[in-house]
């Protein structure tokens, strides 16, 4: 059995745009996160796909979407201990809260 | 099978977006990457599926449920979401998604290479090609970046415990 390859790209398609839907919307430094998180699992499938469709001698999408969870993992773990000390700072972790840098 | 994963994925990814309570948004989160592992799984990708399993849903979706717990009074509180705010954020996604489908389902960018050798291939991925791939120097084997994620990961673990230790110093003042 083999689907299309349109199938997954309208699938990641739709996942990657909810993901930039949460990223605009939430106010949460926490749900942004998790909204991060789903644009790179988009882009992960993306690989996926493309590595099975279209070039499946070379496992190359393969290596970029583990190299992506990898990154994805670092990138999570040092950006909760930054949210961490913010809320040890400001007591919430609005990002409205955050605008020292603004000015 | 892959309609049931799709649905899953889209409609937990929107609980994951939409929704108020924000444990509730990490426990959709789960059910999303669990969706993803599914479609790796369709795909004769295991080993991928392994690690996205293991990674996020046993690593990452625990640090977020950790976070949230460390953060006090953030599970029970509701975030409001503002109308103007999710009007344009709702504008700009459906936006880009059109653009995004109609290039996608109109064009025929992508001429798919002949399926039936694929799912072959696909099939015959053994832990060997896998390892061979990740350890090797040559063309099309990636030991530097997996060198270079080591690397990554050391820095992250200082940077993580440098960022979140508590500052003595200022405490006092």
């Amino acid at each position: 059995m083999s689907l299309p390859l349109e199938c997954y790209l309208v699938v990641s398609t739709l996942l990657f745009f909810i993901g930039v839907f949460g990223f605009i919307v939430r106010k949460n430094l926490i749900s942004i996160l998790m909204s991060i998180e789903l644009i790179l699992n988009a882009a992960s499938i993306n690989f996926i796909a493309f590595n099975r469709f279209l070039f499946p001698d070379q496992l190359e999408g393969f290596m970029y979407s583990l190299f992506i969870i990898v990154v994805a993992a670092a990138e999570t773990a040092v950006a909760i201990s930054i949210i961490i000390n913010v809320y040890r700072k400001k007591k919430n972790i609005d990002v409205k809260s955050i605008n020292e840098l603004k000015y | 099978m892959f309609v049931i994963l799709a649905c899953s994925i889209l409609f937990f990814g929107v609980m994951t977006v939409t929704s108020t309570k924000i444990l509730r948004a990490a426990t959709s989160l789960f059910f999303v990457l669990f969706g993803i592992a599914g479609l790796y799984l369709q795909m004769n990708y295991e080993f991928l599926a392994a690690v996205q399993l293991s990674v996020y849903a046993g690593g990452i979706v625990v640090l977020f449920i950790f976070a949230i717990f460390l953060v006090k009074n953030l599970g029970e509180e509701k975030e409001k979401l503002s109308k103007f705010k999710s009007i344009m954020g709702g504008l700009a996604a459906v936006s880009g998604l059109a653009i995004s489908l109609t290039i996608i389902l109109k064009e025929k960018v992508f001429v798919t290479a002949d399926t039936v050798r694929a799912d072959e291939i696909a099939a015959s991925i053994d832990m060997k090609w896998v390892g061979d791939t990740l350890m090797g120097t040559e063309r099309f084997q990636y030991l530097l970046p997996f060198e270079a994620a080591s690397v990554l990961l050391l820095a992250c673990i200082i940077g993580g415990l440098v960022v979140a230790q508590i500052n003595k110093k200022e405490e006092e003042i």
